[in-house]
Formats: C-alpha cells, sequence, structure tokens
C-alpha cells in the first residue's frame, strides 16, 4: 500500500535522510576492517581509525589505549549523531527515532538492578550502561526491591511505564525474575514498536515490519535456547515470544516444546529463509548462531538502504553503526589480548 | 626530459601556458633523506608521488615517526586548551630561539605534560574540597534560615496555643479533642524525625522531588531554596545552577532511601548540626578553612599560568615545528625504500625551470647531514599527463581561481585566465554602469587592498574572506564599470554634461516641447565621450539606449566567442593537430562569422551610414528567401549576393566540421594496424633512464561508432550554441537596463520625493531608504548579480568553445602551505 509518500517525504524527512545517508558513508568498508586486522598494536588501531570518521573522537587520547576507550569514543560518535538527527526531527520521525533507543533502556535497567543485586556500586553500574538507554531517574532504580516498587518509583516517568503491566508482581528481583523481566519488556516493546511501524504505513512499515519480525524471531530462538534445561515452563516460555512474525504462531508452538538444540534447528528448518542460517552451522554447534544471526541481520539492514522515502534507513544506521562498534571492540580486544588468529571469527562485514 | 610540445620559435608568455613540467627521479641516501626532505619542503617546488600506495599508513616505513608526532601534536593541543581554560593568549614569538631537535622537542613536551598533569591533579583535588566547602557553607546559611524561620513560626504557634488553652473554656468543642488527639498520638507513635540537607542541581529537582514522595509516600517534608549564583560543582568542575534543600522523613528505612535517591542524583549531602551554637561555631570553621584553601589554590594557579605563559612563548614555533616534521614524515613514507643499497627512491613533479634550485638544494642537504654520496637526480620519460602548474601573484591568483572553479587547465593548454583578467571585469562592468556606484565599489576595494597586511594576517568571516581574496578583482571591476558608468553617462541614474555641451537643444526656451516632438540638434558634431546627456528623461530614451546596448551587446558577444575559437586554433597548433585546424577551427570560424559576423558588420555599416534598414528582416530573410529583393534593406551594394556567398558557407561548413574528421581518424587507424608490425626505433637520450609507466596510449581501442557520435554532438553544440551564445550575451543588455531602472527608481520615487516634501525629517529618512537601497540592492545583490552572469559568459559562452579543463593541479611539498592551515 504505497501511498504518496514520495510527493511529500522530504518536506519533513528529506535533510535527515540526506543525513543518515552520509553517514551511511562514513561506515567502515571491507578494506578498512582487512586493514584493522593487520594491526599489531591499539595505537595502530587509533592511527587508522584517525583517517576515518572516527578522527576527530580520537585524536585528543592520551597514548596507552585501551579497548574501552576506543569503543566509548566510538559510542559518542554514534550517539552524537543520534542526538543531532532526534533534535532536527519532527513528529512522527522523533518518536520513530526515541523507539529505537527504547531496546537499550531495557537493557540498562536490567544491567542496574542485576548490578545492584550483586552489590555493585551504582555510578560503576553507570559507565557501563548504553549512553542511547540513558534516562534521567536511571540511578534511582538501586532503590527498588521489587518489580512493583521498580515501576511504582521510577519507571513509571519512563516511555517503558506500558510495557510494565504483564510483569508488576510484588516477588522480589532474582536473577530468574529479572531475566523474565527482561524478555517480557521486550517482547511488548518490540510489539509496540511493530504496530507504531503498522501505523506509519508505506515503505516504512513495509521495511520496519520486515526487520522487526525478523528481531521478534531472533529474540524466540533465543529465548528457547536459552531456557532449554532451566525451570521455566513451557508455558511460561511461549508467554515470552512476541506475537507476530514469521515463527508467530505455530513455530512458538513448536518452539515452546523444544528441550534440545538439534530440536530448535529441526523447528527452524521448516522455514526457508531460517533455513540459510541453519544450513551454515553443523549440528550441535550453537556459538556461531549468533553470529549466524548478526550476519543475516546486517544484510537486511543494508537491503533498507536501497528503497527511499522510508523511517527504516535511520534504525538500519544505528543498528549497522552498533554493529560496526561490536566489531571494532572484538578488533581491539584480539589486538590487546594477542589473539589475533581469532580476529576474523567475530567480524561480519557490513559492505 | 620535459614533454616539449609547440613551436620553439613563439616566445612563451607565462601565464599563457602551465609551466612545463618533468618527471624526475631522486634517489636519496636513507642517511640524509630527513635532511633532504626538509630542504625540497623549504624549497616547494617538488610534487611527490606516492610510490606505496598499496600499504595501509602503518605498514609504511616512518609509521611510528609519523605516530610520535601525532602524540606530539596532541600534547601541543592538550597545552593549547590549558592555555584557554587559563585564558592565556599564545604570544607571538619574541626573539629568535634556539630551534630545538625534533627528539629534544619529544622529551620536553613529555616533561612539561606530566608536570602539568601534576599540577592539574593536585589543584583540582584542592578545588574539589574547596568547592565542597563553599557548598556545605551554603547549606550552613540557607538550611540554618529554614530552620530559624521554622524555629519562630513554631514558637509563635505555641504561644497562640497556650494563648488559647489557657484563657478561655468556651471555645468550640472540636478543638480541644483535636489537641488531645495530637497529644495521645504524638508521643506514642513518635518515631524520630531525620533530615538530610545538602545540594541539588536545579534541572534535577523535579525529579528528584517527585522520587522522593514517591519512593516515601508522601511522607516527607521537602523544603528547598535557589541559590543567587551557579556554584562550581565539585564532581565536574563546572558552573551549576544549584538548590540547597532540605528532606524530613520519618524511620531508618526511609533515611536509607532518601540517601540512595540523593546519591543517585548526584545530591550531594551535607551534615547539618541541629544546635544553633554548633552551626554558628561551624560557619567560622568553614570560612577560616576555605581562607586557607583559597590561599593554596591561588599559589598552584600563579604556578600554572607561570608555566604556561612561559609555554605560550613558544608553542608556536613548537607546533608548526611539529607540523613539518609530521609532513616530512608523510612524504618519506610515500618514498620506496631499497633495504640493500639504503637508499630512498622519490619520484615526483617538478617545474623544468626548478630544475637547478632543486638541484642546489640537494647538494646542500647532502653536504649538511655530511653524506658520502649525494643525491642522484634525474629526469624519467612518462606518458603521464603532468600536473598544470600556473606561476600567479597576488593579483593574477584571483582570476586563476575563477578558471580553475571550472577545471583545472590541461598540461599546457591555452590558459583562458590570461585574458579573463581584462574581459572579466569589462563584462561586469557592462552590466554595472553607474560611474557613482562604481566609485562607491572603488572606495570600498581600496580600503580592503590598503589594509591587506591587517586583514590578511586575520581569520576573516566567510563572505568577508570571499570579498578579500577577489580584492583584485573587484578593483579592476570597480575601475571599468566607471569607465562604461561615462560611456552610459550616468551617476546614480543621473547624468552631466562633462564632456562638452549637449549636441541638442529645445526647440523653444521653456522645453515645453520636447518631451513630445523631440529636440533639435544643433551642433554638426556629436557629444564627444559616451551618450549625450539630452537622451536622459526624454520620451526616447529607453528605445534609443535599448538599441545601443544590445547591438553593443551582440559586438561584444561575437568578439569573445571570436577569441574563444582563435583560442581553439593556438591549442591546436601547439597540440600539432592538423585536423583540429582544419577540420574544426576553420569551419567554425566560418559558420559563426557568416551569420552572427556578418550581423556585426551589418551593425556597425548602420551606425556608420545611419541608414533605416531593418536588422531583423535582414537576417530572417537572410533564411527565409535568400534571392528576394532587399529593398529599403539595403545597405550597401552587392548585399544580395554576399548574404548567398554566406549563407552557401555556413552551409558547407556544417558537414565540414561533422565527417572528415572521423573519416580521417578511422583511415590512419587502419594504416597503423596494417603497418603495426613496423616500429619507429627512437633515439634514446643518453642521460635520462627511460622508464615504462603503466599504460601507452596506443594500445587505446578505436571505435569509428563513438568517435562519429562524439563529433556529431560537438557539432550539434557548436551549431546551436552560435545561435543560443550569441542570445546570451544579451543578457548584458537586459542586467544593464534593470540596473540603470532600478537607480532611477530608487532615486525618483524615494529620494526625489522625500525632498519634494521639504520637511527635514522626510528628507532625512528618505535619505536613509535611498542609501540603504542603494548599498544594499543596487552595490551588494547587483554586484554580484552582475558577477554571477560574467562568470557565466566566461565559462559557458567563452570557455566552452576551446578549454578543456581535465588537468590537475600542481601541489607542490611546501612547508609555507603547511604554516598557513590551522588544525
Amino acid at each position: 500500500m504505497y501511498g504518496f509518500e514520495a510527493l511529500t517525504f522530504n518536506i519533513h524527512g528529506g535533510y535527515l535522510e540526506a543525513i543518515v545517508r552520509g553517514h551511511r558513508g562514513g561506515l567502515l568498508t571491507a578494506v578498512d576492517y582487512n586493514n584493522l586486522c593487520q594491526c599489531e598494536t591499539l595505537d595502530d588501531i587509533k592511527m587508522h581509525l584517525s583517517a576515518t570518521e572516527y578522527g576527530p573522537y580520537l585524536q585528543n587520547e592520551p597514548s596507552p589505549l585501551r579497548t574501552t576507550t576506543i569503543v566509548e569514543k566510538c559510542t559518542q560518535k554514534l550517539v552524537d549523531e543520534y542526538k543531532h538527527m532526534l533534535t532536527q526531527a519532527t513528529e512522527p520521525l522523533s518518536t520513530f527515532l526515541e523507539y529505537i533507543t527504547y531496546g537499550h533502556m531495557i537493557d540498562n535497567i536490567v544491567l542496574i538492578v542485576t548490578g545492584t543485586l550483586h552489590e555493585r556500586d551504582v555510578h560503576e553500574l553507570l559507565e557501563k550502561c548504553h549512553p542511547l538507554g540513558m534516562f534521567e531517574s536511571i540511578a534511582t532504580l538501586a532503590v527498588a526491591q521489587n518489580m512493583r516498587e521498580l515501576y511504582r518509583l521510577v519507571l513509571v516517568d519512563t516511555p517503558l511505564a506500558p510495557y510494565f503491566s504483564e510483569c508488576i508482581t510484588s516477588e522480589d528481583l532474582d536473577e530468574m525474575n529479572i531475566e523474565i523481566m527482561r524478555n517480557t519488556l521486550y517482547k511488548a516493546y518490540l510489539e509496540d514498536f511493530y504496530k507504531f511501524c503498522k501505523k506509519l504505513g508505506g515503505a516504512t512499515s513495509e521495511i520496519m515490519c520486515d526487520l522487526l519480525s525478523f528481531e521478534a524471531d531472533r529474540r524466540a530462538v533465543n529465548i528457547s535456547i536459552n531456557s532449554i534445561g532451566t525451570e521455566l515452563t513451557r508455558d511460561d516460555r511461549r508467554k515470552l515470544f512476541s506475537n507476530f512474525g514469521l515463527l508467530y504462531p505455530y513455530g512458538h508452538e513448536e518452539l515452546a516444546l523444544c528441550e534440545d538444540f538439534d530440536q530448535v534447528r529441526g523447528v527452524m528448518e521448516k522455514y526457508p529463509t531460517y533455513n540459510l542460517i541453519f544450513a551454515k552451522l553443523s549440528y550441535g554447534e550453537s556459538q556461531m548462531l549468533d553470529k549466524a544471526f548478526y550476519e543475516e541481520e546486517v544484510k537486511r539492514l543494508c537491503l533498507a538502504f536501497e528503497q527511499q522515502f522510508h523511517y527504516a534507513v535511520f534504525f538500519a544506521y544505528v543498528r549497522l553503526r552498533e554493529q560496526e562498534i561490536r566489531n571494532l571492540m572484538w578488533i581491539s580486544e584480539c589486538v590487546a589480548q594477542n589473539q589475533k588468529s581469532r580476529i576474523h571469527d567475530g567480524i561480519v562485514y557490513i559492505f | 626530459m620535459a614533454i616539449r610540445l609547440g613551436d620553439p620559435d613563439v616566445p612563451q608568455m607565462d601565464l599563457f601556458r602551465s609551466e612545463q613540467m618533468c618527471l624526475v627521479q631522486l634517489i636519496i641516501p636513507a642517511e640524509s633523506a630527513h635532511e633532504t626532505i626538509t630542504n625540497l619542503g623549504e624549497l616547494g617546488l617538488l610534487q611527490f608521488k606516492d610510490l606505496n600506495a598499496d600499504k595501509s599508513p602503518f605498514q609504511r616505513t616512518y609509521a611510528n615517526q609519523v605516530k610520535r608526532c601525532g602524540e606530539m601534536a596532541r600534547k601541543l593541543r592538550f597545552f593549547k586548551d590549558q592555555m584557554t581554560k587559563a585564558s592565556i593568549s599564545v604570544a607571538v614569538r619574541s626573539a629568535a630561539q634556539k630551534d630545538l631537535e625534533l627528539d629534544e622537542l619529544e622529551v620536553k613536551l613529555v616533561e612539561l605534560e606530566t608536570e602539568l598533569l601534576e599540577i592539574n591533579s593536585s589543584s583540582d583535588k584542592l578545588l574539589r574540597s574547596y568547592s565542597e566547602l563553599v557548598e556545605f557553607q551554603l547549606v550552613l546559611k540557607k538550611a540554618g534560615v529554614f530552620f530559624s524561620s521554622a524555629r519562630s513560626t513554631a514558637s509563635a504557634y505555641q504561644r497562640e496555643l497556650e494563648d488559647v488553652s489557657s484563657s478561655s473554656r468556651d471555645i468550640p468543642m472540636d478543638i480541644p479533642l483535636l489537641l488531645e488527639q495530637e497529644m495521645q498520638t504524638d508521643p506514642s507513635k513518635q518515631t524520630r524525625l531525620g533530615f538530610i540537607t545538602g545540594l541539588i542541581a536545579k534541572t534535577k529537582v523535579a525529579a528528584f522531588e517527585r522520587i522522593l514522595f514517591r519512593a516515601t509516600r508522601g511522607n516527607l517534608f521537602f523544603k528547598q531554596a535557589l541559590v543567587e549564583e551557579p556554584v562550581l560543582d565539585p564532581a565536574t568542575n563546572e558552573k551549576v545552577e544549584k538548590l540547597v534543600f532540605v528532606v524530613f522523613f520519618s524511620g531508618e528505612r526511609a533515611r536509607m532511601k532518601v540517601m540512595k535517591i540523593c546519591e543517585a542524583f548526584g545530591a550531594n549531602k551535607y551534615p547539618f548540626p541541629e544546635e544553633v551554637g554548633h552551626q554558628a561555631q561551624m560557619i567560622d570553621e568553614v570560612s577560616t578553612r576555605l581562607a586557607e584553601l583559597k590561599a593554596t589554590i591561588d599559589a598552584g594557579s600563579r604556578h600554572r599560568d607561570s608555566m604556561l605563559s612561559m609555554i605560550s612563548y613558544q608553542i608556536e614555533p613548537w607546533s608548526l615545528m611539529v607540523r613539518k616534521q609530521k609532513a616530512v614524515y608523510h612524504i618519506l613514507n610515500m618514498l620506496n625504500i631499497d633495504v640493500t643499497r639504503k637508499c630512498l627512491v622519490a619520484e615526483g613533479w617538478c617545474p623544468v625551470s626548478a630544475k637547478l634550485q632543486i638541484q642546489d638544494a640537494l647538494h646542500q642537504a647532502a653536504f649538511d647531514s655530511n653524506s658520502q654520496v649525494a643525491t642522484i637526480f634525474q629526469v624519467l620519460h612518462t606518458k603521464e599527463l603532468p600536473p598544470t602548474y600556473f606561476k600567479t601573484n597576488k593579483f593574477t591568483g584571483a582570476y586563476q581561481e575563477i578558471v580553475d572553479a571550472y577545471g583545472i587547465a590541461k598540461y599546457q593548454e591555452a590558459n583562458p585566465g590570461v585574458f579573463t583578467i581584462v574581459t572579466f571585469p569589462f563584462l561586469f562592468a557592462v552590466m554595472f554602469g553607474d560611474w557613482g556606484h562604481g566609485i562607491c565599489l572603488l572606495v570600498a576595494v581600496l580600503w580592503l587592498i590598503l589594509n591587506e597586511r591587517k586583514y590578511g594576517s586575520q581569520k576573516l568571516g566567510d563572505i568577508m574572506s570571499m570579498a578579500f581574496s577577489g580584492r583584485y578583482v573587484i578593483l579592476l571591476m570597480a575601475i571599468f564599470s566607471i569607465y562604461t558608468g561615462l560611456i552610459y553617462n550616468e551617476f546614480f541614474s543621473r547624468s552631466f554634461p562633462i564632456f562638452g555641451s549637449s549636441a541638442y537643444h529645445c526647440s523653444d526656451a521653456t522645453c515645453s516641447q520636447s518631451s513630445r516632438s523631440g529636440l533639435i540638434k544643433t551642433q554638426s558634431s556629436p557629444y564627444w565621450f559616451g551618450v549625450d546627456p539630452a537622451w536622459h528623461g526624454s520620451a526616447t530614451e529607453l528605445p534609443f539606449l535599448n538599441s545601443m546596448k544590445m547591438k553593443m551587446s551582440i559586438l561584444i558577444g561575437v568578439a569573445q566567442m571570436n577569441l574563444g575559437i582563435v583560442l581553439s586554433y593556438y591549442n591546436a597548433k601547439f597540440f600539432r593537430n592538423e585536423l583540429n585546424v582544419w577540420y574544426q577551427f576553420v569551419p567554425q570560424v566560418i559558420f559563426l562569422n557568416a551569420l552572427f559576423g556578418y550581423l556585426s558588420l551589418l551593425i556597425i555599416v548602420k551606425w556608420c551610414t545611419g541608414a533605416r534598414a531593418d536588422l531583423y528582416h535582414v537576417m530572417i530573410y537572410m533564411f527565409l528567401s535568400p534571392t528576394a529583393d532587399l529593398a529599403d534593406n539595403q545597405l550597401f551594394w552587392g548585399q544580395k549576393y554576399l548574404q548567398i556567398l554566406l549563407l552557401l558557407a555556413a552551409l558547407v561548413a556544417v558537414p565540414w566540421m561533422l565527417l572528415p574528421k572521423p573519416l580521417i581518424l578511422r583511415k590512419r587507424h587502419l594504416q597503423k594496424l596494417q603497418g603495426r608490425a613496423y616500429g619507429i626505433l627512437g633515439g634514446s637520450d643518453t642521460d635520462s633512464v627511460d622508464l615504462d609507466h603503466g599504460n601507452d596510449g596506443d594500445h587505446e581501442e578505436f571505435q569509428f561508432g563513438e568517435v562519429l557520435v562524439h563529433q556529431m554532438i560537438h557539432t550539434i553544440e557548436f551549431v546551436l550554441g552560435a545561435v543560443s551564445n550569441t542570445a546570451s550575451y544579451l543578457r548584458l543588455w537586459a542586467l544593464s537596463l534593470a540596473h540603470s531602472e532600478l537607480s532611477s527608481v530608487f532615486y525618483d520615487k524615494v529620494l526625489l520625493l522625500a525632498l519634494g516634501y521639504k520637511n527635514i525629517a522626510v528628507t532625512i529618512v528618505g535619505f536613509a531608504v535611498f542609501a540603504s537601497a542603494t548599498i544594499g540592492v543596487l552595490l551588494c545583490m547587483e554586484t554580484l548579480s552582475a558577477f554571477l552572469h560574467a562568470l557565466r559568459l566566461h565559462w559557458v559562452e567563452f570557455q566552452g568553445k576551446f578549454y578543456e579543463g581535465d588537468g590537475y593541479k600542481f601541489q607542490p611539498f611546501s612547508f609555507s602551505s603547511i604554516a598557513k592551515e590551522e588544525d
């Protein structure tokens, strides 16, 4: 259902689309990665990155570098770009951009709550949070003792509040609860985002729904694999799957029943798109699954740039940049720990 | 040897052809490499080629040195940052200081940085405790106010209560009951009422209060007072607007929660003593400690300032040196390294005329570095196209920029920049003809030129720097527009009989009939320079000026286009391209001049003879019915036959342009294919090394279809262009008309109207409007628009005739360009 979005899109979205496409041009290419892989020290990485768009962010760092500094500065660049776009955006793009960060907010909340559970220092935890998912009262999370308090004290002010309706219990927080909370929140978030994109219509809805379905399916598979051998019941597991995506609803029923990895594989191989991913893995191998999913995701995200006049490019850009930062982190870690032989295992090439 | 083209007997004009370049190879002994490159950088006449393009930056030989320079540059940036923080400006180098070696400088920078960092960290600590104490003092003061005011209201209430209870028994029943209730509840359920005092940033206070309220379920009392001035935050060392708050709550659990929330919000808590006496004592204590700390901090910052001001004297030469060194290492990274022979091989372009200078620099470098072997300097043969290098000065540079903005000239191609120096300001002036405005422009640009040194050294805004860099263009533009303004006889749209009296006079003394019946010519000779002032304001002013300016535009246009075609002849001659002379230049000249050259001729004849022929009619019927009788429109004998001849010539010129060139190229190609087995052995120069540089031009595929289509496009473009370009030159007339009309509107409708009221206030307002309209619209916007139109006429109509513009610029490695750029 294409409207006449091409006619009017540029009135509000044209400038930002141009910006985001410009940013996309700054993503590191396979040549860059090849050069980075040959680096001997972190200073070499800095030197190479200073010839890219990361240059201004790294140039004032004193010489003994650490991996965290590189990652922090690179993330800072993403955050600056995101903030710039957000301030320039008008409705509904600004809401769309805000939706992108909710995932990080959920992760941050979980990080802080688990951290306080293990009695870590709040400020130390705050430093580990993703800057895209920060909100004003995030540090107060440490005060809460159970879900109800968590909601009533802090989260009621955040955009995540509506997602909490399903997981307000008075139970004390423990690892399991938190993990369930994370997944319930994520499910509600994805469903909400999906609904929002559907409402936007046009190419945005078409591409975003596809990307979000993939995300939902990936989460469903990960939940199934991670919950094998835990006390999570089948019904509970079923409840954590988002109610859309390629696997919904029949695949979910089957995934809920899976008892080991090969059963999950059996379920997934019925779906042609996922068959390709699983075909790359040998039997019984689940470690490489993440990378395979990342690669598939990157492929889909890159395709989002092939169409014009839609918002999915913003989502795709932020995701690709995050993938790039993950790559840089992997490369820097490998270089720092002298594990250069494994360097190619972790990189997901973007272009 | 350079690629030598063209006739040796034609004298070289400096700007007309770019400098002759040659590719040279330097074999530099490793020990003198650095010195050599430095000397060449000082000289700035050699453009190095990157011989290691396939290597990534950190794989190159001198990557470490580049990294070291980067690190030093970072330290220098850090110093600069510190200096701006301490508001110490960069001092100009006072006296000649001894130059440090790079290694010494590096050591020195490390020392300075560690010292500075130490000072900073200690002063940070001190500053932190200082600002904590300041905050504490604020809390003591503000919270003290809360407590004392609360105490006074409480005691007042107490007194009232006592009054009420003691004095009367006839009060309503509920008050004692309530009192009783209070009495009962208070002692039994009383928990310890705790409080926390502290400071919080103003922006966070709303959320803070909300969270506190929720966390304690509303069982709290929150009081806040704004601190008037922004306070230094101890954690971040920034000035923040803050509030002093007091939170009262009950119970230990609530205390824990409140503490945690305070921590989460970055609110600094300070203990507040409850007794009044204790408070006063603490205030005293805090202020004495503050005074002590202040003295220590001042001493520390004095020390730091003195160190920074010492650095400030040297930071400029240091950072320049680091930049130079970094550039030198970048160049060294571009060289090929021969490990076994311990030497570096460099390749690069240099002007042929600079060979001696370069060799001198090389000898000097070898001498300075005590190298046993001198650098070997040799010229290479290559088929690569050399870079384009024009020696410009500050006057010609701006004009060359105008040409370069369109495209860098091909190596040794005829440079339109030479002609642009005159034609550009002239075409501008044709559109901007008003000597009043011209004088204004001249005054403004003379100001720029006289203060050249001052403006050149400082940073200017976008528009200002554009005007400044084009100051010599504007100078000529202004002078030329004074000249054309005199010809048009316009001074802020007025005309004056400066060059003698007018040739026309009114028929009667009152001049009442002049606008209807015209004027009578009284002098036999015309007004001797420019337009007769009598035309101004007459009913026929516009038709006269339009006719004159239109014809003049066509004359100028045809002349400039012919110049363009003639330049294409010089190019063809220079590059020994006979085909272009005979099958491009000649038919083009014929075509253009048969049509528009003829029109120009008619215009001139008409001007000279004063005939009443209709030139439109002549031109149109020259095509429609060339054999028809010209009747009234005949200007000279034999015109009809001439027209037929010209028409035929123009018709012949089109296929002449189109067909022969591709056919001849094809024939040559076929001949070459037949004779490929035999080659001509060229004589080899003994003193030069012949290197094969990749692709030879001969291997190119010849595709007849492509060549033909290309030639067809070229021909069609020229034929259509001849018409449309001539029409395009009419913009000269249009803009000139627009300019004079606008200025007369401003003069008549604003200035004269205002003067008509004979009221001093109206006159002032009217003059202000007139002046701002003249400056804003005529002097700024009109200048810009005339500039742009002149630019277009040069780029499209003039340069389109001959200019290839596909060369690349010569960018020598030079320290002077490094010194200019700011990091």
